[in-house]
């Protein structure tokens, strides 16, 4: 009972928070930056944010996460990290020879106020950056936000920095993608791909983050957007973006700057959300769906039905990310099960409270940002138990306590595999989740049957 | 050798037994990928395992939640220390200042938990915001009459052994509290030891073999009122010294305690660990215990090692560490089993320790200071190593490279401390060394077919 102390009881707090559903921007911005071919992610702060983002990277993706600190120094915080980040970007490209650096702030340097436009600018002229390389930032103070606000500053500086309308349309369409893993970006597009459309998707790490053992060390792992690309998405005929609060941003300002026209929609997670994204590739493109999407679809409609007597009426609680939350509430609800709580912490705002009502239903509890941590979370759930928790790693000393099955999504996860690699987008993905969803289900059913009912078959 | 930057050239060195000077206790270089973290991650690995305390973390919510539950630190009773609490600054707060905030986080966290005291860490943020924090903290002492005590721990105040320094700081105001429950007369403290896998409980079970009383452990298994009568005890046994040196230097100043540093891994230096605190009370009952223990201990695990050692002689390994005096004790360790250290190095070692490692290694060992990344995985490659023995950033460096990895910090799931953990660290070598994995790794293959 490692949670002995959580009481059913939800007291008002002012000042603090227990037991957090989200982390800071930075991390969100080097994951982002990892999906940028042969870019080194910079940590303009001090040592310890970047040592502490690349563990939590690591853990997670079981993969060497590379990135590089300013190694702030106390007169580094006195008289500004300029001299930190032009030393950082001399030995940077000495010594790693990356295409790019991605630099992003942190509470420390925000704090400071180091203007990194000028900096970036001075480092150009002084030519410390070698010919045909580039540097550019993004503005993440940890303060605001949380990690998937970082990820889409980042994202959206991509856009800022190197997007360019050259006139010359191509027939080609942008996606981007909310803070998700890189199976599920590789899933996307290998979907795209087989709708026959022409697309650059950024950021993308998978290849990056999920590299195969080819008994060497890969500073920059294949994978990942080149600059090329995301120049050409300025010249891309639409945007589709995936998730709102991770991927918005990004899209919106690919419209402002370079004319793109967009549509945010939801991840592609389950039936719905799926067939949305299909569906408005198939208008922006001019293009059928396959049959062979089709055919995948089938199959997850078809062991939805199988099962569905296994996943009706059954009640979950979810805590993570927004995007992955409103695209999983709603493929639970077509599967029968009745959502009670979605928490994040990341401050998604009302829309996203209104998104959950829609499809989940008035009676649903909703709660973000401020106080909206795992402790606000357990609270719930004492409250009323459900049947499943739907949550990242840190949700399983809830699960433990309250002996509810845990279904792991979302970041981070350090104590499974499989996310890195088998995704849980589109239909094959949803064919996935649903094996977890009813393998939990059914695994429980079997553990606490008496032994006159324990079933052989299901 | 690979291109070294410049600036870090007095950081490697392959050893040549000469008088070379390696360079350390520098702060990394600008833009380099180092595997070291801050002054706040210090502080908070070393306070963490104090169970009964309440640990809030006073910034924004970064540094609560990469440090959330995850050094295996175990509590035999309360676990408070597992939850994560942070005042979450945001930008108001970081405008106006977050003194008020703390106040009222500290007031309702004491008031649920009924915590034994309270450590509060300073983060980055603090630092440049000027919170008084030490107002609030004497404040909220004088409320709750529970020691609070501020950690200073701005993570750009200097290195992971500043955090160090900056816990000790707020361990010592903890000790001197206690004197009147009954001390036994042959006691010591454990410092640098933090119960991970339950190391600590190996090491005290040592101890009360040998007749000794443990007062307090620093910080293993931690409480607060055992801290409180540390300096009662009649010597200081100083484990992890990168760590926890100071704290035994303060507590010598003021009490008149001395201390000794030891290790407690591998057969050598756990041994003489054992042995210097029996020498230290000098009384032969206590002497003959300890070789009693030493004895037995040591011949119910060679025989174990011999086996290990008959299919690990020869291979080669790289070791890549926090604290040197970890480093010191592998390298030993891995000569029981017939292995060789090619390449050894650490993020916190100092000039003397340097000089030690020199004077184990064999000739052509390349000792390193502060490395990153792309140096090591030349240096594995280089010398055909075999197993890496690292941290968390370090492990699927490994892994991709095609070699063994063995887990030496915080993320170890076994003891490896005492003789017990020296069979485990020889059975954890072993079984990722001859994993069949490996067969599929073309390190391996290329091997295999005697290009190396």
């Amino acid at each position: 009972m490692l949670l002995r102390h959580t009481t059913d009881k939800v007291a008002e707090r002012s000042a603090l928070t227990i037991n957090p559903a989200k982390t800071c921007q930075p991390v969100g911005a080097m994951y982002a930056a990892l999906g940028i071919n042969k870019c080194l992610p910079h940590s303009h702060g001090s040592q310890g944010c970047c040592a502490y983002h690349r563990s939590s990277l690591t853990r997670h993706f079981k993969d060497p996460i590379m990135a590089t600190t300013s190694s702030f120094t106390e007169g580094a915080s006195v008289f500004g990290g300029q001299a930190n980040i032009l030393e950082a970007i001399t030995n940077i490209f000495a010594l790693y020879d990356p295409e790019i650096i991605a630099v992003h702030t942190t509470c420390l340097s925000e704090t400071i106020g180091d203007d990194l436009n000028q900096i970036i600018k001075k480092a150009y002229q002084e030519g410390k950056i070698p010919k045909g390389k580039k540097v550019f930032y993004a503005s993440t103070p940890s303060f605001k936000g949380s990690h998937v606000t970082g990820y889409s500053n980042m994202t959206t500086g991509m856009v800022q920095y190197f997007s360019e309308n050259t006139g010359k349309p191509l027939k080609q369409i942008n996606l981007i993608p909310s803070f998700i893993e890189p199976s599920d970006m590789a899933e996307i597009k290998r979907m795209t791909s087989e709708m026959g459309v022409k697309f650059v998707m950024f950021p993308d790490t998978s290849g990056v983050v999920n590299s195969p053992m080819d008994g060497k060390f890969h500073m920059y792992p294949k994978g990942g957007t080149t600059i090329e690309q995301i120049k050409s998405a300025g010249d891309s005929s639409f945007t589709l973006a995936l998730g709102r609060v991770g991927a918005m941003s990004a899209a919106k300002l690919l419209d402002t700057k370079c004319k793109v026209p967009c549509e945010i929609l939801d991840l592609p997670i389950g039936v719905r959300g799926t067939d949305n994204f299909l569906d408005n590739l198939r208008k922006v493109a001019g293009v059928h769906v396959p049959d062979s999407l089709m055919m995948e679809r089938g199959q997850l409609v078809d062991v939805m039905t199988d099962m569905s007597q296994y996943t009706y009426n059954k009640t979950a609680a979810l805590v993570g990310d927004p995007d992955i939350l409103v695209s999983t509430a709603e493929f639970l609800v077509d599967l029968g099960i009745k959502i009670l709580y979605v928490v994040s912490g990341t401050p998604a705002g009302p829309k996203f409270e209104r998104r959950i009502k829609e499809i989940a239903g008035e009676d649903v509890k909703v709660k973000t940002g401020a106080n909206a941590d795992m402790f606000y979370f357990h609270q719930l759930i004492k409250g009323n138990k459900p049947d499943l928790i739907f949550g990242n790693t840190y949700a399983k000393y809830i699960a433990r306590d309250e002996d509810i099955p845990l279904i792991r999504i979302g970041f981070p996860i350090y104590d499974r595999v499989g996310h890195q690699y088998m995704p849980i987008m589109g239909y094959k993905g949803g064919l996935r989740l649903l094996e977890k969803i009813l393998s939990a289900v059914m695994d429980r059913q079997d553990r606490d049957a008496p032994e006159e009912r324990y079933e052989l078959v299901m | 050798m690979i291109d070294l930057i410049e600036a870090r050239k007095n950081q490697v060195y392959v050893n040549k037994k000469d008088s070379f000077n390696i360079e350390c206790d520098k702060k990394s270089v600008a833009g380099s990928v180092s595997q070291r973290a801050c002054v706040f991650c210090g502080s908070r690995v070393v306070l963490y395992p104090i169970a009964d305390a309440l640990h809030l973390i006073h910034g924004p919510i970064g540094c609560a939640a990469y440090t959330w539950d995850i050094r295996g630190a175990l509590s035999s009773g309360p676990e408070l220390h597992r939850m994560s609490f942070c005042t979450d600054l945001r930008e108001n707060d970081v405008i106006y200042g977050g003194e008020k905030k703390l106040y009222n986080a500290l007031i309702s966290l004491i008031e649920k938990y009924n915590p034994k005291a309270a450590f509060i860490y300073s983060t980055c943020i603090v630092g440049l915001i000027g919170d008084d924090i030490n107002a609030v903290c004497r404040r909220v002492s004088s409320e709750k009459n529970i020691p609070v005590i501020p950690v200073h721990s701005e993570g750009f105040k200097g290195t992971k052994k500043d955090g160090y320094r900056a816990a000790c700081e707020a361990l010592f105001t903890l000790t001197g509290f206690d004197n009147e429950s009954e001390v036994p007369k042959h006691s010591i403290n454990i410092l640098g030891d933090f119960n991970l896998a339950g190391e600590s409980w190996i090491i005290k079970n040592y101890y009360k073999e040998m007749g000794i009383d443990v007062v307090s452990c620093l910080t293993g298994d931690g409480r607060i009122d055992e801290i409180k009568k540390a300096h009662r005890a009649s010597l200081n046994v100083v484990q992890c010294s990168g760590s926890m040196t100071f704290l035994a230097k303060l507590m010598k100043e003021k009490y008149g305690i001395p201390f000794i540093r030891v290790s407690y891994f591998g057969i050598e230096d756990l041994s003489e660990a054992l042995y210097e605190v029996a020498r230290f009370f000098n009384e032969k009952e206590i002497i003959d215990k300890t070789s009693e223990l030493v004895g037995r201990e040591l011949s119910a695990i060679y025989p174990e090692i011999i086996k290990f050692r008959s299919k690990l002689e020869g291979k080669k390994a790289a070791i890549y560490v926090g604290g040197s005096f970890k480093a010191f004790s592998l390298v030993k360790a891995l000569r029981h089993l017939g292995m060789k250290t090619e390449v050894v190095g650490s993020q916190t070692g100092s000039k003397d320790d340097y000089d030690y490692l020199k004077e184990i290694c064999d000739e052509g060992t390349i000792i390193v200071d502060d490395t990153n990344p792309l140096e090591l995985s030349h240096f594995i490659e280089e010398r055909g190593v075999d197993l890496l023995i690292g941290g968390v950033k370090e492990r699927p460096i490994a892994y991709k490279l095609g070699i063994a990895f063995c887990d030496h910090n915080h993320e170890r799931k076994i003891p490896l401390a005492g003789f017990e953990g020296m069979v485990n660290f020889c059975r954890e070598v072993y079984s990722s060394v001859l994993s069949p994995v490996w067969k599929y790794s073309p390190a391996y293959r290329k091997r295999k077919g005697g290009i190396v």
